[in-house]
């Protein structure tokens, strides 16, 4: 193949699949994704590739209508000749790379990671969700939450109280459900231009926070619902889909 | 005529109470008639003796220590002022045996000189490096560095030579240097020593560092927890300023160079170089994924020189004596000398440039005189809050990046920690799980969230609930964060907790052999 590849403009690519990062236009570079090999612009990510090649790869802070972010370390792949597991989503593809999506060890480390985001997820809001992350769960194998059993069930610090922002007339925030992936931040910035929101505090305290703590509505927020589309986990969503008011489930009341 | 007299000003004698001293010499000369000055000088290193002064004898300097203002009087009276003996007396600051035995070179200065005075550092060598550097040509120094094998004292090891090739070779401008003074890891101290007690060494390695890359603007990032090396540096930056050592055409030559500095906000996180480049650029201190390098995409997106202090003040002795000098010291891949930093329960604590190659034995024992409690020795943490507590086994693993990795440790900025046989080790695996829960920047989910859940793992080791689900859960955390997370802090934080675990089973309520 060759001539640049314009791609940045050509959404029908992606066919109703989330392709991980932004198209974008360069020259072909051609890797190996599972043993077939993809034409991908320069300038891509490994996700981007491994999505157009038909892979599979879990995933939660990458969406294709965000810069990559590299934070939920769930699309961690494996590259002949490197160390480590690399996150797919922030490594750009080179010619010649060969990259492995599935093997026995990156389905522990995926399972692993996704044990501790339901560590601090409210259990019954697991089985019969519809968002990303629950997509996400089924892809890892953890539908049904955590195992019976499971150390982390018992775990004693979570976000299951945390805030319950219902200041704005469009949309609610649950933080009790937010997984901290900062696709709402980002869009917010990278879409809406608003920088209304950040994310305060740092580690397990580290929150989504409208302007300086303040409330969704006092907050510079322009209500332009970028940051619910974005949100993978139900933690920003519209509350026409509650008509009789949103209820957190008993077994997360504090 | 003055007698000068030295009394460290560095954080470490300052806490040891300097001041006090300092004050009682003056009010003692005043009452006495003596003429003396007053040098704010860094510290030699050796802390058991601090506060440590020395008197100018007609050139030789002569120690005392460690002194207490209280002591004044008796120092005074036993003519200490011309060299006496005295109770405290150490003799020749240069022939003090634990000093004398070091290699001191990225040291060289670091005690020695006063660090308010850049007449003072020049009369030391100071700026050797950089006239030669201006002579020789950028080439020839990024070639010297080359050779010299000098790596990454920040902890990461990286060749500092392929860094700053790098960064030469990138198209982009403008360039930068930043200087990473942000020295979180407990028990290390060596940067901070080189800005109190060397600032002007700081700013010429800066300096050429600038040079032989084609940057024009520095920065040293420097903790807040750091006051004494922020006013040394903002003191020496404006000095070297105003003599034009740094400004526009340094040294006569067409070349531009000039540093700034910044202080962090109290985040240890903003001591990972990519957190840091966020901070410096006004962000919040999050970790940037790689790539791109720094050395290709740093600072505000440009091409950027990112090393930690000791490996900038290690570069005017390399630039002034040429690679091979430096490289003539050392053992396989890690060349020249190191400046490693005793602490914890430790006879004779403080800093200890030497080349590689000695064992920790040497260190710990020879150098440290074993614990301070005289109890035995049980186990030292080598290489910060992340590296791996070694066993007295393992103390004949020379001073070696290699030889420690293969001993499943790091040797990371040098700090060697020291307990003795009193420790409670799963107390310190909670702490290693702890640090990172407190330290993570919350970007990655293995740091943000497996760090707390570290903590309540090991917390059940200790009071015996679900232990054996508990033990393996914790294994697999630890596999989690090493090969999950974004940078070094997650991904290193399981190594003082599994080397806590495999050698020390029964502080765990484990089996020998089980925490594999």
């Amino acid at each position: 193949m060759s001539g640049r590849m314009i791609w940045s403009e050509v959404r029908d690519l992606r066919d109703g699949v989330d392709l991980g990062t932004p198209p974008r236009d360069g020259e072909p570079v051609t890797l190996r994704i599972d043993g077939i090999d993809t034409t991908v612009p320069a300038g891509s990510s490994v996700l981007l590739a491994a999505t157009a090649a038909g892979a599979t790869v879990p995933k939660l802070c990458a969406t294709d209508t965000l810069e990559c972010f590299g934070s939920c370390r769930v699309c961690l792949v494996e590259i002949e000749g490197r160390r480590g597991y690399p996150a797919s989503c922030t490594t750009p593809v080179e010619a010649g790379m060969d990259v492995r999506t599935q093997s026995e060890q990156l389905t522990k480390l995926r399972r692993g990671v996704v044990e501790l985001y339901l560590s601090d997820y409210p259990a019954d809001d697991i089985v019969g969700g519809w968002s990303e992350f629950h997509t996400t769960l089924a892809q890892v194998g953890l539908a049904d939450g955590l195992p019976e059993g499971h150390v982390y069930r018992d775990a004693e610090h979570h976000h299951h109280d945390g805030v319950l922002d219902e200041s704005n007339p469009y949309f609610l925030f649950d933080q009790a459900k937010c997984i901290v992936c900062s696709r709402c931040v980002r869009a917010c910035e990278e879409i809406q231009g608003t920088f209304a929101l950040t994310i305060d505090g740092r580690g397990f305290s580290s929150k989504v926070s409208p302007s300086q703590a303040e409330s969704f509505l006092s907050s510079e927020c322009v209500s332009c619902g970028a940051c619910v589309q974005a949100c993978p986990s139900d933690a920003l969503i519209e509350k026409r889909l509650f008509p009789e008011g949103y209820h957190r489930a008993d077994s997360r009341q504090a | 005529m003055s007698t000068r007299i030295f009394v460290p000003g560095d954080a470490m004698s300052l806490a040891l109470g300097a001041d006090d001293v300092a004050v009682a010499i003056t009010a003692e000369a005043t009452s006495r008639g003596r003429d003396v000055t007053l040098v704010r000088n860094g510290s030699h290193g050796l802390f058991w003796l601090e506060p440590m002064i020395e008197i100018d004898v007609r050139g030789t300097r002569y120690a005392y220590g460690p002194v207490t203002a209280d002591d004044v009087a008796s120092l005074f009276d036993a003519g200490a002022l011309e060299g006496a003996d005295h109770p405290l007396a150490l003799g020749r600051t240069s022939e003090i045996p634990a000093l004398a035995s070091q290699t001191r070179l990225t040291f060289q200065r670091v005690g020695v000189v006063d660090p308010r005075s850049l007449d003072d550092f020049m009369m030391h060598g100071g700026y050797a490096g950089l006239r030669r550097a201006l002579e020789v040509g950028a080439e020839q120094i990024l070639t010297d560095v080359e050779t010299s094998g000098l790596r990454g004292r920040g902890g990461a090891a990286f060749p500092t030579g392929i860094k700053w090739r790098t960064v030469a070779n990138a198209p982009a401008t403008p360039k930068y240097v930043v200087a990473n003074a942000d020295e979180g890891d407990s028990g290390t101290f060596s940067d901070r020593m080189v800005m109190e007690g060397d600032p002007f060494g700081l700013i010429e390695g800066m300096t050429i560092a600038g040079f032989a890359v084609g940057a024009s603007h520095g920065v040293v990032y420097i903790r807040s927890e750091y006051p004494q090396a922020i006013d040394a540096m903002r003191h020496a930056v404006a000095a070297a300023q105003e003599s034009g050592w740094l400004g526009a055409g340094i040294g006569g030559f067409r070349f531009d160079f000039d540093v700034e500095i910044r202080v962090g906000a109290g985040a240890y996180i903003c001591g990972e170089e990519t957190s840091m480049l966020e901070s410096i650029e006004g962000k919040r201190g999050m970790v940037r994924p790689k790539p791109p390098l720094p050395a290709i995409e740093g600072l505000y997106g440009k091409p950027t020189v990112v090393n930690n202090v000791v490996t900038i003040a290690s570069v005017p002795y390399i630039a002034a004596q040429g690679g091979e000098a430096y490289a003539a010291h050392g053992l396989g891949r890690s060349r020249g000398t190191l400046p490693v930093q005793l602490a914890g329960n430790i006879a004779r604590g403080g800093v200890v440039e030497v080349p590689f190659g000695i064992t920790l034995r040497e260190l710990v024992e020879g150098w440290g005189g074993g614990t301070r409690s005289g109890r035995p020795f049980r186990t030292a943490q080598v290489g910060g809050p992340l590296g791996a507590y070694l066993a007295d086994h393992q103390l004949d693993t020379p001073l070696d990046y290699e030889a420690i990795a293969a001993a499943g440790g790091l040797l990371g900025h040098g700090g060697i920690v020291v307990f003795d046989d009193t420790v409670d080790m799963a107390h310190m695996a909670s702490f290693a799980m702890a640090f990172c829960a407190a330290e993570s920047c919350g970007k990655c989910t293995p740091c943000r969230i497996g760090s707390t859940r570290g903590v309540e793992l090991v917390e059940n080791l200790r009071i015996g609930r679900r232990r054996e689900e508990s033990h393996a859960q914790l294994l697999e955390l630890c596999e989690v964060l090493e090969q999950g997370s974004l940078c070094a802090l997650g991904g290193l934080t399981p190594m003082p907790v599994r080397s806590a675990m495999t050698l020390f089973p029964e502080d765990f309520g484990l089996a020998a052999g089980s925490a594999r």
